[in-house]
């Protein structure tokens, strides 16, 4: 465990930062289809979030909060929501993404288009956050000495 | 209106989002049991080969296809368009991608077992990289599908021999990355003088500002992009080691498609984007082209003879063949474009055939040096056997497809007055008698002393049907040419010269 990890105060401020981080992040990923900002920002933002408190709290505990299992599906479900949105569009008759055709509120095709875009922009979020934290873990080397090795100083001392 | 009828209008955009699709739930599928990963990757490609034949036969009988996404006209929007061209450039990613995928549950098995289903992901998603290049209409979409292609392609090389499929894959990151940028750099450009990003928009915009010099240097970018893309000799210098040290599967995949689609490309910016009167006789383009390609079928079959691995070896002769396809299409006229275009399909086919037959030699033995060959032969007969019929298409002996690309491509160079280019396809034939020689050689006459006590011991049965496939359409597309030619290909070297209009 390096000195930076043990820092009282820097594991207190990631704990108060990380959930206004993620809030910040739904914020852009809900923002998306009416402003700057959207799904791939979003889910950025939110895996930096997670991807913070892993390096401070250690990988174990990240891997608690995000298991690997956890992230395959989150992976994969997020753009299997985009695409059934993508393909609800053809089933009701229109083309591939054009959200207006699908009959939510039949009186205003503009609502549900937008709507529809935040369901995909959410899909699109959900995807880059998962693959942001798995190559986290992938690139970042292995923390299976982090008991073990400050105890075999110890010993050795 | 039934369910059919519901789909067909749709097929465009199915054949890119299904394998980009499947290729994400590939990991759920195999959380829920790693073996039904080859199943899903069999069923999706069988869909995709399905929704691609349909497509080249709608555009053959009834003309080029249009679909806008999400409804968006263009220029506005991005658009899909499958005219003949993309339309048989797609059928081909299909096709390969089906044989390699039945052929990969046993190599990859062996050599990743760690990694099916990673593999399999990136599988689909170099698929839909390869598809969506090919079937978009809208270059900064087609960008976006290349950086999908070339990343997937990184992956998958990466994931071959401990350690030099790492350096092969770094190598081929840094060179393929300079290509994206100069690609993205002439679409840039482009966009820029122009304000679109359709390719029909533009052509139709391009040709009043064909004096300015940023449309010449976004010439030049994309020349150089997809030079290095499709491992034109200069710049070929990534493909060797790319290749070499893949996976066996996923060589045969890259080395059967990846230079094609980049031939593609080249293609459909070079008649599509710009106009056949710009590229041939403002610029010259196409000339330079020509003798860039003609060295490469030189330089490519004379390294080519140097190599002892067999799957570096075949390397280097895809940098030769790629000269071909660069030679028909830069030569400009019809009967040579029909050779060059051809040999896109012939390639496909030999290149990937040979690499299968790499990959199943080296399952089977774990030898890659083609001088421990001897004896093959008798181990593994039917594989050997695919082997001669491939190298001979290669060799481009009458009644294989080679021959036919080699013909129209000589005849091309007649027509066109460039007796050197019939010289330069004669030697290069003869060199590649040579380095193929090497291996027929120790296969079938290797020391008999060594020869004598090998037990027959071939490849298993879902190995052999794809190569077996590949080698049967090698003859029969080289005794019935006719078929690809009249239907598609004709037309279509009218239309990019500009002769006639496509159907």
């Amino acid at each position: 465990m390096s000195g930076i990890q043990e820092s009282i105060v820097i594991r207190t401020v990631v704990r108060i930062m990380v959930p206004f981080i993620q809030i910040f992040a739904l914020y852009v990923i809900m923002h998306g289809a009416s402003g700057p900002g959207g799904g791939f920002q979003g889910g950025v933002i939110f895996g930096a979030g997670i991807i913070l408190y892993a390096m401070i709290y250690g990988h174990k505990e990240g891997k608690q909060r995000m298991s690997d299992k956890l992230n395959r599906i989150l992976s994969s479900s997020g753009v299997a929501i985009f695409a059934v949105t993508g393909i609800s569009c053809l089933v009701f008759g229109g083309m591939f993404l054009q959200y207006g055709v699908v009959p939510l509120l039949p009186d205003n095709p503009a609502v549900v288009s937008r709507l529809l875009i935040d369901v995909v922009e959410i899909g699109i979020g959900i995807t880059v956050l998962a693959v942001m934290i798995s190559l986290f873990f992938d690139v970042s080397p292995p923390e299976t000495d982090e008991e073990e090795l400050p105890a075999s100083e110890e010993a050795g001392q | 209106m039934t369910g059919f009828d519901l789909i067909t209008d749709h097929l465009p955009v199915l054949t890119v989002v299904i394998p980009l699709m499947a290729g994400f739930l590939t990991p759920i599928v195999g959380w829920i049991d790693r073996k039904l990963c080859w199943y899903w990757v069999m069923l999706t490609m069988f869909a995709v080969l399905l929704m691609t034949s349909s497509n080249l036969y709608t555009v053959i009988t009834s003309g080029t296809i249009h679909y806008h996404l999400g409804g968006w006209t263009p220029p506005i929007g991005i658009e899909y368009v499958i005219d003949l061209l993309n339309g048989f450039v797609c059928l081909i990613i299909a096709f390969i991608g089906l044989m390699v995928g039945i052929y990969s549950i046993e190599s990859i098995k062996k050599e990743l077992p760690n990694k099916i289903i990673p593999f399999y992901s990136i599988f689909l998603l170099l698929i839909t990289g390869l598809m969506g290049m090919t079937i978009t209409g809208d270059i900064f979409n087609f960008y976006v599908f290349l950086e999908i292609s070339s990343l997937t392609a990184y992956a998958l090389i990466a994931m071959g021999d401990r350690g030099d499929g790492v350096v092969a894959s770094f190598n081929y990151l840094i060179m393929g990355t300079v290509a994206a940028s100069f690609i993205l750099l002439g679409i840039g450009y482009l966009y820029a003088v122009t304000g679109s990003l359709n390719i029909a928009d533009m052509q139709g915009l391009l040709p009043s500002i064909y004096d300015n010099k940023v449309v010449l240097a976004a010439l030049a970018f994309f020349m150089v992009g997809f030079s290095i893309k499709v491992g034109l000799f200069p710049l070929h210098a990534w493909l060797p080691d790319a290749y070499t040290h893949a996976p066996s599967a996923a060589s045969a995949l890259i080395a059967g498609l990846m230079t094609k689609v980049g031939a593609y490309a080249m293609i459909r910016f070079m008649f599509s984007v710009f106009t056949p009167e710009f590229v041939i006789d403002m610029t010259r383009m196409a000339e330079i082209l020509t003798w860039a390609a003609a060295l490469a079928i030189v330089v490519g079959s004379v390294l080519a003879i140097a190599q002892s691995d067999i799957k570096r070896m075949l390397a280097y002769s895809s940098i030769s063949q790629i000269g071909y396809i660069l030679l028909g299409v830069g030569l400009a006229n019809v009967i040579g474009m029909q050779g060059g275009l051809l040999h896109i399909l012939n390639h496909s086919l030999m290149k990937c055939a040979l690499f299968l037959v790499a990959g199943a030699i080296f399952y089977r033995t774990g030898i890659r040096n083609l001088h421990q060959f001897q004896g093959l032969g008798k181990k593994m007969p039917v594989t050997t056997t695919v082997f001669l019929i491939a190298a001979l298409s290669m060799i481009g002996v009458p009644g294989t497809v080679g021959f036919t690309s080699k013909w129209y491509l000589a005849l091309g160079s007649i027509n066109a007055g460039q007796w050197i280019f019939v010289i330069v396809i004669l030697v290069s034939s003869l060199l590649n008698i040579v380095y193929f020689w090497r291996v027929f050689d120790n296969i079938w006459f290797g020391h008999p002393h060594e020869v004598e006590h090998i037990k027959r011991d071939e490849a298993p049965l879902s190995m052999l049907i794809p190569m077996v496939l590949l080698a049967v359409l090698c003859i029969f597309f080289g005794l019935f040419a006719y078929y690809p030619l009249h239907y598609v290909l004709e037309p279509l070297s009218n239309a990019l010269l500009g002769i006639g209009v496509l159907p």
